[in-house]
């Protein structure tokens, strides 16, 4: 949007490293690992005892006493406690969402600073009890007398007693998100060595990353963590090549399955925060504004009717924000596709490049075409990062934000980039960002 | 952090026990908090001449009550004994007997300095007398009871008593700062160095970084800095990242998290210092590991990376720091103080630590020759060497050798992390800038060594 009243920039970031579910932060509630992150970038940033506009964040694995958990994350934080806070939710999704709401409320003027921050732990993801033994627990609770409360509980059954985990499908297709994607992958005739090329080239690309410093002000190290535990910088193309495939191995719609732990990504936990705020608030502050906020769009899939797969609504996101803004895709500098499998990935810049996808499905005459590879996912991404779901946004955008900033520098030229990221339940968030130099 | 044993003897039925066989009854050691102020009263300038009335001067300026003879009073906080001028041994004892009858009228916690010269080479009854000294600190030290410390300040010839890096150094070894210094010697070589123009805040203007920062002796150090009013830059690696940026958002610094055994790390803080503005006045190198072994079971996985982190990463960080200096002019202040981390078992070695007592000995020479570098910038180099001090690593020694490294020093106790913190605290600060290349114990007169 070009009459957008004022810029929402993105100011700088910071992540814990990503652990692997059960790894070193086995036992640590997201509030903790929240906390962290906004350590970090009060420290980065020098924000201690700051009254910020807001601090937007979120959990998909989130327990039920949680319920503010991104203002009680705040407060732990050494932040004015009169900063609000607010909690925002859309699977994996969120963390784009919360930079998103930020955003806009900065560009409405609503507010001048925010934290726009998300937090997964695979590690210490609710267990609830059966929906009988919770309804039964509510009677007895309820009642008047000793006699009834017991009567009420005599109500139980073994079989209520079974701990209920979190659920890894999809309610309304029984379906986990990796067999769901498995089917996508087979339909776009996605092959196994583009997947494990591309999952190869995350690693390399992150392990760079971290070896020439360009992580060295996104990332405080925590609880000896110094990286992404996921990260394997020494890994090939035979290693991976060498592992099973995981997803899709009884669907008969998946004559060869393709999709392995190496190229898709593992259960993680972690937690991320991005720093926003406007011009005149970055200027007092003496921040160095890195990009702007210029515009998001979402989009919804019908998955359960099996009329497009799961992951697919980024693919038709992104046409309806280049369109508004007049850009083409060969328009942008740098791609951030969320690799939350690598097939999704493939699966995307092959419905751009089909001419019957964007025929039949974007009702548009011509494809969006190919893009230029070498600017995909430049600095890594999910697959070798990890994806502690709602934390991956605030990676992502304040990765990119620095890299386009960086290069802008470097060119002297505006760079754009598009962000796209896929969710659970067919929806997908798309955002464009602009360099700042 | 009082450990189990010093409870013990604390209590009615230990203290009676610990009295009749004599086993070691550690005293409570007063520090900064507990007792604000530079100078203990009553204070008593034993010695005569020009240097015994400029102390006693210096002492009424801090409002103490300053006495010139011992005999009418009935306790003591404070004994200077001048010696500046002496001549030969036998001129000791007209300074020195005095306090002998004052001994046991010290206050629990008291200082006892003794300002003589450095023996020359030029005179050899001076030096003798010089020498002397020396023995005689030492010894009291050993006798000293309920906290008291005795150390030495020799003062170069030709530097007065009244210059700011001596006066300096007495205000430290008299404070609650030195309560784990005893037994020791300061020697000011030069009249360098200024008064700080807040005695209480005597980093103020400065800013210092600390290497190793996120925890232990390195976060007491920060802590110590900050409290002292310096701007701080604090450095740990990343795997300590959230613990640093923690300590910094407390004490309002800017932490950096850089591995300082990198390749680039040099270059990397320098561009750091660069791009934040940052000028280094006093810099504290404290990163330092433990991989201890006996020397038979030594591998290269335990030997390398105690000698990369504890000695050649200060090194290349200062080789660094000095070559930017040189070419720009603009990373490090006008008066740079270089603190180094030594350690007692760099000076007497230690069983299962020669990988580290290498490292730390080499500490001691680096701040030495570091000195001359530093000196036409208007700098110096030294280095603290802590003895057992209570920190998360010695609570791994075995409980057995723990109790004994503990015992084995005058004042009976291992110290604190504050107490390394302080005596740094002054060696980076601006009266510290006549003590070049030294090396200060801070270990409570342990028995090993000098």
């Amino acid at each position: 949007m070009t009459d957008s009243p004022r810029d929402a920039l993105i100011l700088g970031g910071n992540r814990i490293p990503f652990a692997r579910s059960g790894g070193p932060y086995a036992g640590i509630s997201n509030q903790d690992l929240l906390t962290a992150a906004l350590d970090g970038l009060v420290a980065r940033y020098g924000l201690q005892g700051a009254k910020l506009g807001e601090v937007s964040g979120g959990a998909v694995l989130k327990l039920a006493g949680d319920l503010n958990l991104t203002r009680e994350s705040a407060l732990g934080a050494p932040l004015d406690p009169r900063t609000p806070a607010i909690d925002l939710s859309k699977a994996c999704a969120t963390g784009l969402e919360t930079v998103l709401h930020s955003s806009n409320r900065i560009r409405l003027g609503q507010i001048d600073s925010a934290i726009a921050a998300g937090v997964d732990s695979a590690s210490d993801s609710p267990i609830e009890v059966t929906p009988r033994l919770r309804r039964t627990l509510h009677r007895a609770f309820a009642a008047k007398t000793p006699v009834q409360r017991l009567k009420a509980l005599a109500a139980i059954r073994p079989a209520d007693l079974a701990p209920v985990p979190p659920r890894n499908g999809e309610p309304r297709t029984g379906l986990s998100m990796g067999e769901h994607m498995a089917l996508t992958a087979a339909a776009w005739g996605i092959t196994r060595e583009d997947q494990d090329a591309l999952a190869l080239a995350s690693h390399q690309k992150l392990a760079a990353a971290y070896s020439s410093g360009f992580l060295d002000d996104l990332v405080t190290g925590y609880r000896g963590l110094g990286r992404d535990q996921n990260l394997r910088a020494d890994s090939t193309m035979e290693k991976l090549a060498g592992l099973k495939p995981v997803f899709g191995v009884s669907s008969p719609q998946v004559p060869e399955p393709t999709m392995t732990a190496g190229n898709s990504t593992p259960l993680s936990d972690g937690a991320s925060a991005v720093l926003l705020g406007s011009a005149d608030w970055a200027a007092e502050q003496g921040y160095t504004p890195l990009a702007r906020v210029v515009d998001a769009r979402t989009a919804a899939v019908d998955f359960v009717h099996g009329d497009e797969g799961l992951l697919m609504a980024p693919a038709y996101a992104v046409p309806e924000l280049l369109d508004a803004n007049g850009l083409s895709l060969q328009d942008l500098d740098f791609y951030e596709i969320h690799e939350a499998f690598a097939s999704t990935v493939l699966a995307t810049l092959a419905a751009w490049e089909s001419p019957q996808f964007a025929r039949e499905r974007l009702g548009r005459a011509e494809p969006l075409g190919a893009i230029d590879r070498d600017r995909l996912n430049v600095l890594g991404s999910s697959l070798a990062a990890g994806h502690p779901f709602a934390a991956t946004g605030g990676r992502i955008v304040a990765t990119l934000a620095k890299h386009l900033h960086a290069e802008a520098v470097r060119t002297g030229r505006t760079q754009r980039g598009l962000i796209s990221v896929c969710a659970a339940a067919g929806q997908g968030t798309v955002a464009l960002l602009e360099s700042v130099a | 952090m009082t450990d189990a044993y010093t409870r013990f003897v604390r209590s009615a039925p230990g203290k009676a026990i610990a009295k009749r066989t004599g086993l070691p009854r550690p005293a409570r050691l007063p520090r900064r908090a507990d007792r604000p102020g530079t100078v203990l009263g009553p204070a008593v300038v034993l010695g005569h001449g020009e240097g015994a009335e400029q102390i006693t001067r210096h002492l009424l300026g801090h409002g103490a009550d300053v006495r010139r003879r011992v005999e009418e009073l009935r306790k003591v906080g404070t004994v200077v004994l001048v010696l500046d001028e002496i001549a030969a041994p036998a001129e000791l004892s007209a300074t020195l007997l005095p306090l002998a009858g004052a001994m046991r009228s010290l206050a629990p916690g008291a200082r006892v300095v003794a300002v003589s010269r450095p023996a020359t080479g030029e005179d050899p009854a001076r030096d003798a007398a010089r020498g002397g000294v020396e023995g005689f600190v030492r010894s009291l030290a050993h006798e000293m009871r309920a906290g008291g410390t005795a150390n030495g300040l020799q003062v170069a010839d030709g530097v007065g008593l009244d210059a700011p890096a001596v006066l300096g150094a007495l205000d430290f070894l008299l404070s609650a700062r030195s309560a784990f210094v005893t037994g020791q010697f300061l020697t000011v070589s030069r009249d360098a160095g200024t008064a700080p123009a807040d005695p209480a805040r005597p980093m103020a203007g400065r800013t210092a970084l600390v290497t190793g920062a996120a925890r232990g002796i390195g976060a007491a150090i920060a802590r110590t800095l900050a409290a002292d009013g310096a701007r701080l830059v604090l450095l740990d690696v990343p795997a300590a990242g959230t613990e640093l940026a923690r300590l910094a958002n407390e004490l309002r610094a800017t932490p950096v998290q850089l591995d300082v055994t990198a390749a680039d790390a040099g270059d990397r803080l320098v561009a750091f210092l660069r791009e934040r503005h940052l000028v280094l006045d006093s810099v504290v190198l404290n990163a330092g590991i433990t991989r201890d072994k006996m020397f038979a079971n030594m591998t290269p996985e335990r030997w390398d990376p105690v000698i990369a982190v504890n000695i050649t990463s200060q090194i290349t960080l200062m080789d660094t720091l000095l070559a930017a200096q040189q070419q720009d002019g603009d990373v490090l202040g006008e008066q740079p103080r270089v603190v180094s981390l030594a350690s007692t078992s760099g000076i007497a070695g230690n069983t299962g630590q020669t990988n580290y007592a290498a490292s730390k000995a080499g500490v001691m020479a680096f701040v030495d020759a570091l000195a001359g570098r530093l000196e036409p910038l208007g700098g110096t180099a030294n280095a603290v060497a802590p003895g057992f001090i209570e920190t998360e690593m010695t609570a791994k020694i075995p409980p057995l050798r723990r109790e004994i490294a503990r015992r084995v020093s005058s004042l009976q106790q291992g110290g604190l992390p504050v107490d390394v913190a302080e005596a740094i605290g002054f060696l980076a600060s601006d009266p510290a800038g006549g003590i070049q290349g030294r090396t200060l114990r801070v270990c409570g007169q342990n028995i090993v060594g000098r």
